[in-house]
């Protein structure tokens, strides 16, 4: 396997609520590896969005991150003053959000966005050389060269998500974060908009971290998943291998609930509804609703273990052999 | 065949801008829809945002009056009624809608509003009759109703709170359902629940649907027909099956071969090579011609007339045009 970029070790997030303390990320380990897509999939409330801001030191009071290490090469991100952060933020680890969703400005050309990105980076750039760069991203990302001008009320919502794109790669990093990138789009668009994804981290040579809950667009587009539940990894592996065989019986059940094109009207729900942050169960966040859920998984959390070469799966009833 | 709910050529123009602009935005183009009395059914209205869908959906349940064209219950038009007919309309057509939360009041418990239903149309004489209606609706959507009475929304899932409101439409014991939506906004593990919930409201209690999606997978999954929308205009309608699988309208096809199938085995093999302006259109022509990979000189002057390839499906596109014409209304008939 190649070389690891980010290494996410025992990561924890709280959120301190007048109703108690939320855990949305309970003790979370995994590693990214250079040029890799890896998946991050969750309903939502299962904690993936604040991985996400978790990695980039986003996590604002009455959140906060509690222990755990985020290596990004030889930095501990987690260790990082906040101005060595901000530093770090864009040209080392970047995020796509949503943008279709308030991302962008809308009293401010793309251009001066994006112009403000770079600058805050590089404070001796002239602004030849950004118009230059503008330019550039803006070939990369497949958007007409009178976008720059625009502003974000004039752009479609595909338009929007690349602009966005463009901004995350701009001081190319060694990790770009997509979150959502395309859940607000429509399929054509969604489409084109991972294309332009792939395309783009082709070219930087990057590592992408792809968040959603679109189990079609992760098996389209990722190397590996993570399976989230209730703010703990559940299963991660190789998008192939997981979607043949999953070993979780949460990304079992989720698999087999996907509809599909070759059988009609069989529908097979979760049954049981999303456990809550607030009052997780003990033991197994995901006992109360599976089928396979023995006396001890009640009691004992089980921890991510590596079952099979690269497939990490936290369950008890999963041994080495089979499931 | 009786038709029960019958959708006309019907057009909706918006006007957009200020009062002084005279800019129209013709949200919907001479569509049709018509469902039978005797023989229930599942309707799917595909389309990507902008596609016109929800403009069908909120003139089917009178909420907009058509621009154009008609839209008819049990034979009256519904901008005609008398109050008893619209009665009957309100009652007997029922909608879910895509937010489950915005649909209650946050200050009210959820049994509010399928007590209000019982009692705006008098369903039942007694509290414990009224007790004994919510809880059977509650259970044919798969929910116990001692832990769902006495909550406030928000103390319920996404999921739970989009099947009380199936419950509700189902109290009122409606023939047509028209769900906008109702899944776009819930987890994937609990969409099946609720879509299994919508099939046995036809299969167990003959209630027709009309499915409005933007996720043909669904679609194809719940209906029998199907009418794709592309800015208002039919692109494609007839046999859900015979459209999904083996799609003839370009942009059916673009669209079909979007969807992100759950296998990684199967992935899309090229980049697309079609416009990146989403909203392109307009013009005199065929809606979709700056976009598709087909196009010729008579796309862009002329908008295409409805061409009947199969007994039940049409498309709205010169490349069948040495099939006969058909009028929506014909062919909405056909697959009712």
């Amino acid at each position: 396997m190649s070389s690891e970029v980010l290494r996410v070790r025992g990561l924890n997030v709280r959120y301190y609520t007048t109703r108690g303390a939320v855990h949305a990320v309970d003790d979370v380990s995994f590693s990214l590896y250079q040029g890799e897509k890896l998946g991050l999939v969750g309903e939502s409330g299962s904690g993936k969005s604040t991985i996400v801001l978790a990695l980039m030191r986003l996590i604002r009071p009455p959140g906060k991150i509690e222990g755990g290490e985020v290596r990004l090469g030889d930095t501990d991100l987690v260790k990082l003053s906040e101005e060595q952060m901000r530093l770090a933020r864009f040209s080392r680890i970047s995020l796509v959000p949503q943008g279709a969703m308030n991302s962008l400005n809308p009293v401010m050309k793309v251009k001066y966005q994006i112009a403000d990105a770079i600058r805050a980076h590089d404070g001796r750039i002239s602004n030849r050389e950004i118009d230059a760069r503008i330019v550039e991203l803006m070939d990369l990302v497949g958007l007409r060269r009178e976008v720059p001008n625009m502003y974000p009320h004039e752009l479609s919502g595909g338009m929007k998500q690349r602009v966005c794109i463009a901004m995350g790669i701009c001081m190319s990093p060694e990790v770009i974060l997509a979150d959502e990138p395309t859940s607000a789009l429509d399929v054509v668009v969604q489409r084109q908009v991972m294309d332009t994804l792939a395309d783009v981290q082709a070219r930087l040579g990057a590592a992408v971290i792809l968040v959603g809950h679109d189990m079609g667009v992760m098996a389209q587009f990722v190397d590996r998943i993570a399976v989230m539940y209730a703010g703990r990894l559940m299963e991660v592996g190789p998008i192939v291998e997981v979607f043949e065989e999953p070993l979780h019986p949460y990304t079992q059940l989720l698999i087999a609930t996907l509809p599909s094109l070759e059988e009609r009207r069989a529908f097979k729900g979760i049954p049981g509804i999303p456990a809550s942050l607030l009052r997780p169960p003990p033991g197994c966040t995901f006992h109360p609703r599976c089928p396979f859920a023995q006396p001890r998984c009640q009691v004992d959390v089980p921890a991510s273990r590596e079952v099979r070469p690269g497939r990490w799966v936290a369950c008890h009833i999963v041994d080495g052999g089979s499931s | 065949m009786t038709a029960l709910l019958e959708v006309r050529g019907a057009s909706k123009v918006f006007n957009v801008g200020g009062f002084v602009s005279k800019k129209k935005l013709i949200a919907l183009e001479n569509a049709s829809l018509t469902i039978d009395e005797d023989r229930p059914s599942i309707t799917a209205i595909a389309g990507e945002s902008g596609s016109g869908k929800t403009t069908l959906a909120r003139l089917v349940l009178g909420i907009i009056q058509p621009s154009a064209g008609q839209v008819l219950y049990r034979g009256k038009d519904l901008a005609t009624m008398s109050r008893e007919e619209r009665r009957t309309f309100r009652r007997e057509v029922q909608a879910i809608f895509q937010d489950p939360f915005e649909v209650y009041n946050p200050f009210y418990r959820v049994e509010h509003s399928l007590l209000l239903s019982i009692e705006k149309f008098k369903l039942a004489r007694t509290n414990a009759e009224r007790d004994r209606l919510i809880a059977q609706a509650l259970e044919t959507v798969g929910l116990r109703p001692e832990e769902t009475l006495g909550r406030y929304p928000h103390q319920l899932s996404g999921g739970q709170r989009q099947r009380v409101m199936v419950a509700r439409a189902l109290l009122l014991k409606p023939k047509i359902i028209v769900a906008d939506e109702p899944v776009s906004m819930v987890d994937a593990s609990l969409r099946a629940t609720i879509l299994e919930s919508l099939l046995k409201l036809y299969t167990d209690f003959g209630i027709s649907l009309i499915y409005i999606t933007h996720d043909l997978t669904t679609a194809y999954q719940l209906s029998g027909s199907i009418m794709m929308l592309y800015q208002g205009m039919v692109a494609e309608v007839g046999d859900c099956e015979r459209i999904i699988k083996a799609p003839q309208h370009p942009y059916t096809r673009l669209l079909v071969g979007s969807i992100p199938l759950p296998n990684p085995k199967i992935r899309h093999k090229e980049a697309l090579r079609i416009s990146l302006d989403e909203m392109t259109g307009g013009g005199s022509g065929c809606r979709f011609a700056d976009r598709c990979p087909n196009v010729t000189a008579i796309c862009r002057t002329a908008v295409p007339p409805l061409y009947r390839t199969e007994e039940r499906r049409a498309v709205a596109c010169y490349l069948y045009k040495e099939y006969p014409e058909v009028t929506s209304e014909t062919i909405s008939k056909s697959y009712a």
